[in-house]
C-alpha cells in the first residue's frame, strides 16, 4: 500500500513516530525493572531512571581498547540507525505510515539483522573472549529467530493479503479479511512473542541485568563500551525492545490505532498505543520473575518450539480456507 | 555488434597468443596479457549492451566443413545479459590480475597464465554466444579444459594437483550428461542448431523430454555445484589463482545456469509440467542450506568461499524454480518475477563474490597463508582491502541496502506469491523453502561476520598477519569497481529491473516492468502493489539520517570529550592473540546444534604431569565433520570403480598371444554375427 499523502505531512508523521519510539523507550526499560522490584518486595528504581542513567553515561569520557578498528567505534551508530530505521517501518500509534512503501516484513529482519552484524563483529573487535563469546552466542540466538520470525508474519499477512507491516495492521484495524478462527493468530502471536523474548535478550533467553560470563549474550558483546558509545548502544537495544512490543500489539491486537488523520484518532491512537506496551511490558517484567533463564543450547528447543508454531499457524490457515 | 565482436574477438585472441611470443619479461607478459583481457572485457561489454537494446535477436553465421557444426552466433537479451555479467567481472579481474600475478613472478610462468586467461575468458563468452550445439559443446569443453589448466598453475603442490584432477573427473562427468542431452535433441530434430532444437521437426514424446530435463540438470548442475554434486567446488577453487577463482566462482558456474534456462525455456519453449519447477526448488533450497552450512565450519578462506557459492547457487535456483512452477501453473506475471529474482542474484553474486576473492587473494598476497586462524588485526594494516571486504560480506550477507539484499528480497517476495497457487502442496512448500531460505540468511550473515571478524578485527595472531602491507593499487582499482557495482546495484534496483525484465519477456513474452515499479521507479512492487514493497534508496536514505540523528544525539548531550586509549581488559594480565575468539570457538554453537548434519568427531588427547592428574602438561585437540556426500556417495562409488576397474585388469595379461587370441576371438565373433 502506498498512501498519497502530501509530503510535508508525511515527513511530519514519520519524525513524530520516531520521536515516540525514541523517547518513550527507556521508560519501558524502566517498567520493566520497576515491575520487576515490585515482584521481588523491592522498591525499586523510578520508572525513569534509565533516562538518568542516558544522560550521565552521554558526559562520560569513552573509553576505546586500543586494539579495536573503526569498526568499533562505528557500531554504536550504525546499530542506531539500523534499529530505529526498522522501527519506523512498524506503525506505531497512526496505521497508515508514510514510510510503509519502503520496506515489508523482510526488510524489517533484515535491516535488525544489519545492527546485529556489526554488533557481533565489535564484540570480536576488542580481542577479549568475553565479546567473542557474546558474539558467537548472538549469531546461533540470531540464525535460530529470523526464520520463526518470517514464518510468523507471513502466516498473519496472508489473512491481510500484504506483508507490508503498516497495510496489515490497517487492514486489521478495519476489520477487513478477518477470518473467523483466531488459532493460526494465535500460534503465530506465540511464535512472534518468543522471537521478540530472543531479539531483545530478554529471559529465558538472556538475563539484561547480569554480568556473569557463563551467561550473558548481548552484555557480553557491548562489554568493553563505555561513554557515549555505551549511551547509544543501550538507547538503541531500549527502542529495538519497543518495537518489538510494538510489533506484537499493533499486528495482533491494532484497535485504537488512529486509521485516519485527525487530531481526536491521533491522541487516543497514542493513548491506546502506550496502555498496551506498558501492558507486555508487565507482562515481559513478571515472566522474568517467574521463569530461570535456559542453558544456552536449551534455548534452541524454545526458538525450534516458535519456528514449529509459526509453521502450524500457517498449515491451520490454509486448511480453515479450505 | 560485428564492430564490438570483432573488437572482442581480437583482444582476446591476441591475448591470447601474444604473451606467449614475446621474450620472458613477466612484466611485460603480464601487461599485455592483462590489458588486452581488459580491452576484450570492454568490447564484450558493449556487445552485450547492443544485445539487451537490440529488438529482435542478433544472428552471424560462418559455415565450417565439418557436417552438423555451424559457428553461428546468436545474441538475444538472454545470452546478452549473462555475457555482459562475464565481462563485466572479466574487466575487473583483468585490472586486480596486473598486480597480483606479480607475487607469482618466478614461480608460474606468466605467459602461459595470462595467455590462458584471455582464453577463459574467450571460451566462456563463446559459450553464451553459441548458436549451434556443437559449437556450444566446444566453447563448454575448452572453458572446461582451460580453468583445469588454471586451477593446476601451482602444480608442485600435491593438493593442487588432486584438486585438479578431482575437478576434470566431475567436470567430464557433467559434459558426458550434456552431450546426452543433446543428442536426444538431436532425435527431435536431425540438427544441431539450436534453432532446430527450438522447433523440431517432430514433437519429443513427454518420456524423452523428461530425460533429457534430467540429464541437463545433471550434467549443466555438475558444473554450478548444486548439491549433491557441488564437491568439486571447494577443492578446485581454492587451489587456483584468486583471480581465476573469482572467474570460476562469479561467473564460470553461472554458465550452467544460463545453459539451464536456454534449454527449459528456450529448447522446451517453457512447456513443462509443475514438478519440473519443484525439483529444481527443491535442489536450491537444499543447496542453499547444505552450502552455507558447510561454509561455516571452513576456515580456509577461499574454500569458504567457494562453499558460498553452492549456497548462491541454490538461492538463484530458488527463484528459477519459484519461476518454473509458476509458469506451468500459466501465472506468468509470477514466472517473470521469479526468473527476474534469480537473474538479478545472478548478477549480485558475480560482482560480490569476485569482489571476495579478489579479497581473499589480496590477504593471501599479503600474508601468504589462507587459513583464517592465522589473520586478525589486518583491518589496520590493510584498510582498502578491509573496507572493501566489508562491503562484499555485507553484500553476501543480504544486508539492506546492499545488492544482495535487494535480489534476496526478491526471490522471498516470488517464494511468498504462491499462496495464489492452485495447488495446496505448493502453497505450503514454497512458504518452507522461504524459511529454509530465511535461515540461510542468517548463516550466511553468521559466517561473514566470522571470515570478516576474525580476519580483520582484534589482535594479529601470526607474524605474517603482523606484518601484512596494503596490496598495490591495481588490485584495490579491481575491487573498488566491484565494491561500487554493489552499492549500486543495491540502490538503483529501478535500472536494473528493467534489463532483467527484457530477458524475461523474451523467455516467457510476459512483461512486467511496469507492474515491478512503483512511485515512479523508486520503489519495487512486485506484481501486487498491496502485497509488498520496498524502497532501497529509501531505506538507504533513513539509515544516513537516523546515524546522523545517533551524531546529533551524541553531540547534543554533550559527548564530546576525547576519547580515552586503554588496552582491552583481560583480567590482570596482558591481552595476547591466543585469548582471543578463535573462528573454531565462534562457530561451536553452531556445530553443536546443528549436529545431526555435521557429525562432527572430537578428539582431546591430554597428556597430564607425572606428579598430578590434576596438571596438564600438554593437550591435543582435533576436530573433523563428516562430508557425508563424500563419505556416503562418492568413496562408495570410487571404491566400486576402482575395484571394477582391478577385476579388468586380468585380461589385459601383457602377453601379445593373449591379445593375438583376443582379436581372433572378435574376428570371428563379428562374422559370426554377420552371417
Amino acid at each position: 500500500m502506498i498512501t498519497d499523502q502530501p509530503i510535508v505531512q508525511a515527513i511530519a508523521l514519520t519524525l513524530a513516530q520516531a520521536a515516540v519510539l525514541i523517547c518513550v523507550s527507556p521508560a519501558i526499560v524502566g517498567l520493566i525493572n520497576k515491575v520487576k522490584a515490585r515482584l521481588q518486595c523491592r522498591q525499586g528504581a523510578s520508572i525513569f531512571q534509565p533516562y538518568a542513567d542516558l544522560k550521565k553515561l552521554f558526559g562520560k569520557q569513552p573509553v576505546v581498547s586500543t586494539t579495536t578498528s573503526w569498526i568499533f567505534t562505528a557500531t554504536p551508530y550504525i546499530v542506531f540507525a539500523s534499529t530505529v530505521t526498522a522501527g519506523l517501518l512498524v506503525p506505531v500509534f497512526a496505521s497508515q505510515m508514510p514510510l510503509n512503501f519502503a520496506g515489508n516484513i523482510i526488510a524489517f529482519v533484515y535491516l535488525l539483522a544489519l545492527g546485529t552484524f556489526f554488533l557481533i563483529l565489535a564484540g570480536l573487535d576488542a580481542g577479549s573472549s568475553f565479546g567473542g563469546m557474546g558474539s558467537s552466542r548472538e549469531a546461533i540466538v540470531a540464525s535460530l529467530t529470523e526464520p520463526a520470525m518470517i514464518m510468523a508474519i507471513f502466516a498473519i499477512a496472508l489473512t491481510a493479503g500484504s506483508t507490508n507491516l503498516s497495510t496489515i495492521v490497517h487492514k486489521t484495524a478495519l476489520l477487513e479479511g478477518i477470518v473467523t478462527d483466531p488459532s493460526p493468530h494465535l500460534m503465530a502471536l506465540a511464535a512472534v512473542f518468543i522471537v521478540a523474548l530472543a531479539e531483545t535478550g530478554r529471559v529465558p533467553v538472556d538475563n539484561p541485568a547480569t554480568h556473569l560470563e557463563l551467561t550473558m549474550i548481548h552484555e557480553a558483546m557491548v562489554l568493553e563500551y563505555s561513554g557515549r558509545y555505551l549511551a547509544l548502544l543501550e538507547w538503541a537495544s531500549a527502542i529495538k525492545l519497543l518495537v518489538f512490543l510494538t510489533l506484537i500489539a499493533n499486528v495482533f491486537a491494532p484497535w485504537g490505532i488512529a486509521t485516519r488523520l485527525t487530531p481526536v484518532t491521533l491522541s487516543i491512537g497514542l493513548a491506546v498505543y502506550l496502555v498496551k506496551v506498558a501492558g507486555l511490558a508487565l507482562l515481559i517484567g513478571t515472566i522474568e520473575c517467574m521463569f530461570a533463564k535456559l542453558r544456552l543450547f536449551r534455548v534452541t528447543d524454545l526458538l525450534g518450539v516458535a519456528f514449529i508454531l509459526a509453521l502450524l499457524g500457517l498449515l491451520f490457515l490454509y486448511m480453515l480456507r479450505g | 555488434m560485428a564492430i564490438s565482436l570483432c573488437f572482442m574477438l581480437v583482444s582476446y585472441a591476441a591475448g591470447l597468443l601474444f604473451p606467449l611470443c614475446v621474450p620472458a619479461r613477466p612484466k611485460v607478459q603480464n601487461l599485455m596479457a592483462h590489458g588486452l583481457a581488459a580491452f576484450g572485457s570492454l568490447g564484450g561489454i558493449g556487445l552485450g549492451i547492443v544485445g539487451l537494446l537490440a529488438p529482435d535477436p542478433l544472428t552471424m553465421s560462418i559455415p565450417s566443413t565439418l557436417p552438423l557444426l555451424t559457428f553461428a552466433v546468436r545474441l538475444d537479451p538472454l545470452s546478452s545479459f549473462f555475457l555482459l555479467t562475464i565481462s563485466l567481472i572479466g574487466l575487473a579481474a583483468s585490472i586486480y590480475a596486473m598486480g597480483y600475478v606479480t607475487e607469482l613472478y618466478g614461480r608460474v610462468s606468466i605467459a602461459l597464465l595470462g595467455s590462458l586467461f584471455n582464453g577463459f575468458l574467450l571460451s566462456m563468452t563463446l559459450v553464451t554466444l553459441a548458436d549451434n550445439g556443437f559449437f556450444f559443446l566446444i566453447g563448454w569443453e575448452l572453458m572446461s579444459l582451460i580453468s583445469y589448466f588454471l586451477v593446476v598453475s601451482e602444480h608442485e603442490k600435491a593438493d593442487v594437483r588432486y584438486a585438479g584432477l578431482f575437478y576434470l573427473i566431475m567436470t567430464h562427468v557433467g559434459t558426458a550428461f550434456i552431450v546426452l542431452t543433446f543428442l536426444l535433441l538431436f532425435q527431435g530434430s536431425g540438427s544441431f542448431s539450436f534453432d532446430a532444437f527450438r522447433h523440431p521437426d517432430q514433437p519429443l514424446p513427454d518420456g524423452i523430454r523428461t530425460m533429457a530435463f534430467v540429464l541437463a540438470l545433471v550434467g549443466f548442475g555438475t558444473k554450478a555445484g548444486i548439491v549433491p554434486l557441488h564437491v568439486w567446488l571447494p577443492y578446485a577453487h581454492p587451489a587456483a589463482p584468486s583471480h581465476i577463482s573469482a572467474l570460476m566462482s562469479g561467473v564460470m558456474i553461472k554458465t550452467a545456469i544460463y545453459a539451464l534456462l536456454r534449454v527449459y525455456f528456450d529448447f522446451f519453449g517453457g512447456q513443462f509440467p509443475w514438478w519440473w519447477g519443484f525439483v529444481v526448488l527443491v535442489i536450491g533450497a537444499v543447496s542453499a542450506l547444505l552450502g552455507v552450512m558447510y561454509a561455516l565450519m571452513e576456515h580456509d578462506l577461499k574454500s569458504l568461499l567457494a562453499y558460498h557459492s553452492v549456497e548462491n547457487i541454490g538461492i538463484i535456483l530458488l527463484g528459477i524454480g519459484a519461476g518454473m512452477i509458476f509458469h506451468s501453473y500459466d501465472l506468468d506475471e509470477l514466472a517473470a518475477l521469479g526468473l527476474i529474482a534469480g537473474l538479478y542474484h545472478t548478477i549480485n553474486h558475480a560482482v560480490f563474490k569476485a569482489l571476495l576473492f579478489f579479497g581473499a587473494g589480496s590477504l593471501l598476497y599479503a600474508t601468504h597463508t589462507r587459513n583464517m586462524e592465522d589473520y586478525g588485526g589486518l583491518l589496520r594494516r590493510m584498510p582498502w582491502t578491509g573496507a572493501f571486504f566489508l562491503i562484499g560480506a555485507v553484500s553476501i550477507a543480504a544486508l539492506p541496502p546492499t545488492n544482495g539484499f535487494v535480489s534476496e528480497w526478491l526471490v522471498f517476495q516470488s517464494l511468498f506469491l504462491s499462496y495464489q497457487m492452485p495447488s495446496l502442496l505448493m502453497k505450503l512448500m514454497l512458504p518452507i523453502a522461504a524459511a529454509m531460505l530465511a535461515l540461510t540468511g542468517v548463516l550466511a550473515l553468521t559466517c561473514f561476520a566470522k571470515a570478516f571478524g576474525i580476519s580483520f578485527l582484534a589482535l594479529p595472531r601470526t607474524s605474517h598477519a603482523k606484518h601484512a602491507e596494503e596490496v598495490p593499487w591495481t588490485m584495490r582499482i579491481g575491487m573498488g569497481v566491484l565494491s561500487a557495482a554493489c552499492i549500486a546495484l543495491g540502490l538503483a534496483p529501478m535500472l536494473v529491473v528493467p534489463i532483467m525484465d527484457r530477458v524475461t519477456a523474451s523467455m516467457i513474452g510476459t512483461s512486467i516492468a511496469d507492474k515491478m515499479l512503483a512511485l515512479d521507479g523508486w520503489a519495487l512492487a512486485p506484481v501486487n502493489v498491496e502485497f509488498s514493497s520496498l524502497s532501497s534508496p529509501a531505506l538507504g536514505l533513513v539509515l544516513a539520517a537516523t546515524a546522523a540523528l545517533g551524531l546529533a544525539l551524541v553531540a547534543f548531550y554533550g559527548g564530546t570529550s576525547p576519547r580515552r586509549h586503554s588496552r582491552t581488559w583481560a583480567c590482570g594480565v596482558n591481552l595476547t592473540p591466543r585469548m582471543e575468539y578463535t573462528a573454531t570457538g565462534f562457530v561451536q554453537p553452531i556445530k553443536r546444534v546443528f549436529s545431526t548434519i555435521y557429525q562432527p568427531t572430537v578428539k582431546l588427547e591430554t597428556e597430564f604431569l607425572e606428579e598430578s592428574r590434576y596438571f596438564a602438561k600438554r593437550r591435543r585437540f582435533e576436530f573433523h565433520i563428516e562430508p557425508m556426500f563424500q563419505t556416503y556417495f562418492y568413496d562408495p562409488v570410487i571404491a566400486f570403480m576402482s575395484g571394477l576397474a582391478d577385476r579388468m585388469r586380468i585380461v589385459q595379461g601383457g602377453s601379445l598371444h593373449l591379445y593375438l587370441a583376443y582379436m581372433f576371438v572378435t574376428l570371428v565373433m563379428l562374422l559370426l554375427v554377420a552371417l
